[in-house]
């Protein structure tokens, strides 16, 4: 079975961002760049399919600018076989990024795709859920577990009240939750090796996808602050602040 | 046109996320329905039909929407959408899971976890863990939103809105439900608790969150946790808040031997007042913190459990 994992670029999560002043977005000139971190822990179950002889090939993708290369050359390092940049320098959106996903899906028929659940720069938590939905394939988001079988794959998910099981049909989509796996760290032998596999760079346009945002931003803007508050002495103090000033016990 | 909002529930009950749903749905102006979509989910479609503010409500009854699996839901509100100028659900891992897939069904963009209506077309939400606060305007004939419950207060159970059945469409069949595994817990739900305490790190163990628990029975408190926690095995993954896990925003949130890691921030700076005991004084939870306490945890909390 081959499978297909898609990649994001985003800042990275050590990072504090700031707002530009003009509040037309967050400032990215100068800022450090990594994968995202759900992306890397599904890069990671899929190189431990393969290595545990259920899957037999990982193409990774990324949807974004030039620099989205070294991100792919990341998921080369960690296992995958080969990698495709889909470039763009529009801001993509989860919808466009499904679609030009789906494209791929279609050229390269993978028998299972595996995401991270969400990217840590716009939070959205929708890809997956969109390109299995365009795919008309089942989808196994928030997983903590994959189990894959004959024709289908048991993926237990991280809901509100715990865990849950369910079966899909295979090919699925699958979307990497924290608990899934701990991503490994590349090896220098094979990061020089990942320098040699094969990374293919394409247009959204040639696989006839439109990327145009929909949504339009109309401001990016601080969130409100909260005051520093104070140190209490001891625990005395801290429940007599809490049952006289602040009245909440 | 009247506006949809997709209810999560167990069949029995309501949960409480969906009547924050419900307050954001009235700032959008139109009628509000509500789908109840289950087996044998009669009772709660009752609950639901008493939410201030709601029509009516849609009950769709059927073993296919039994588990609330993403398939059959989204085919069936997909069915449903064409009459709502919005289709919403509470930002719960229901609605995630469901509403991208409905989305995409329609061919429109999706807008998650909002935490303001700006106007019927334009809503705040946090990105980059809620470091910055997005304005986003959607010109889609159909609008798709979850909505973040805590920016919302709950409608009041005052209501009494019809309930209409609807048929259920064709299941994709592309999944089935295996089994699941739930926390139970006599403590109230983190998500709507009025007092959280949650427990870090610093904790070194789960076979300390007893000194946790102890102190949140006599608060009537929730118990949750930091990432580290849970990914160190000492509480399940329901309990984590954060970023990726439960937004919460109590009157009260204690962090105990949480160090307040952005991604931690992200999931309780709401909250009305936050109290942090670290042994760390430089710890950054302390940056956001009402009242902070540097102590060790395993004094502190014995003499809080006495003062409570």
């Amino acid at each position: 079975m081959k499978i297909l994992c898609a990649v994001k670029r985003v800042v990275d999560y050590n990072v504090k961002i700031r707002v530009k002043t003009d509040q037309s977005g967050v400032e990215t000139s100068n800022v450090k760049f990594s994968m995202n971190p759900f992306d890397e822990i599904a890069v990671e179950e899929a190189v431990r399919l393969k290595e545990a002889g259920k899957a037999t090939e990982i193409v990774v993708v990324s949807i974004g600018p030039a620099q989205a290369q070294e991100t792919l050359r990341t998921a080369l390092a960690m296992g995958a076989d080969r990698a495709i940049l889909v470039q763009t320098d529009v801001t993509t959106e989860p919808l466009a990024v499904a679609k030009v996903l789906k494209a791929l899906v279609e050229k390269e028929a993978p028998g299972m795709v595996i995401l991270g659940k969400q990217a840590i720069d716009d939070d959205c938590n929708q890809t997956g859920q969109m390109l299995a939905a365009l795919l008309g394939w089942g989808q196994g988001t928030f997983a903590s577990k994959i189990a894959a079988g004959d024709g289908k794959v048991a993926v237990t998910r991280e809901i509100d009240g715990g865990l849950e099981t369910v079966d899909l049909k295979l090919p699925a989509v699958v979307t990497a939750d924290l608990r899934l796996n701990e991503p490994r760290y590349a090896s220098l032998p094979n990061i020089m090796k990942a320098k040699k596999k094969p990374l293919e760079t394409i247009t959204s346009d040639s696989l006839g996808v439109d990327v145009t945002p929909r949504l339009k931003t109309l401001k990016v803007a601080e969130p409100a602050k909260r005051q520093a508050g104070i140190k209490v002495p001891d625990v005395a103090t801290l429940v007599d602040k809490l049952k006289n000033e602040a009245r909440v016990i | 046109m009247p506006i949809l909002i997709f209810a999560d529930h167990d069949n029995a009950s309501l949960k409480p996320a969906t009547a924050h749903a419900v307050t954001a749905a009235a700032k959008l102006g139109g009628d509000v329905h509500l789908l109840v979509a289950g087996r044998n989910a009669a009772s709660a479609a009752e609950q639901a039909a008493k939410l201030a503010g709601v029509a009516k409500v849609l009950l769709a009854d059927d073993a296919a929407y039994e588990h609330a699996l993403a398939e059959p839901v989204a085919a069936l509100l997909v069915s449903l959408a064409p009459g709502y100028s919005h289709v919403l659900a509470a930002a719960t891992s229901v609605g995630k899971n469901v509403l991208p897939r409905v989305a995409a069904l329609l061919d429109v963009a999706m807008i998650s976890d909002i935490t303001a209506v700006v106007s019927a077309d334009s809503f705040e939400r946090p990105i980059y863990a809620g470091n910055a606060i997005a304005t986003v305007q959607s010109a889609d004939p159909v609008k798709v939103i979850t909505v973040r419950t805590t920016a919302f207060e709950a409608a009041a159970a005052t209501g009494n809105a019809p309930v209409e059945s609807v048929a259920a469409v064709a299941d994709p069949a592309l999944s089935s439900f295996v089994s699941a595994e739930l926390s139970k817990s006599e403590r109230p739900e983190l998500t709507s608790a009025r007092v959280v305490i949650s427990g870090g790190r610093g904790m070194q163990s789960g076979d300390n969150f007893p000194l946790l628990e102890a102190i949140a029975d006599k608060l009537g408190a929730a118990v949750g946790a930091s990432r580290a926690a849970v990914d160190a095995g000492f509480v399940p993954n329901d309990y984590q808040v954060g970023q990726t896990g439960k937004i919460v925003a109590p009157d009260l949130y204690v962090a105990v031997g949480i160090s307040g890691a952005i991604q931690h921030l992200a999931g309780m700076k709401d909250s009305k007042i936050i109290v942090a005991i670290n042994k760390d004084e430089e710890a950054p939870i302390f940056q956001v913190a009402d009242y902070g306490l540097v102590a060790d945890l395993f004094k502190a909390l014995p003499e809080l459990q006495q003062a409570v």
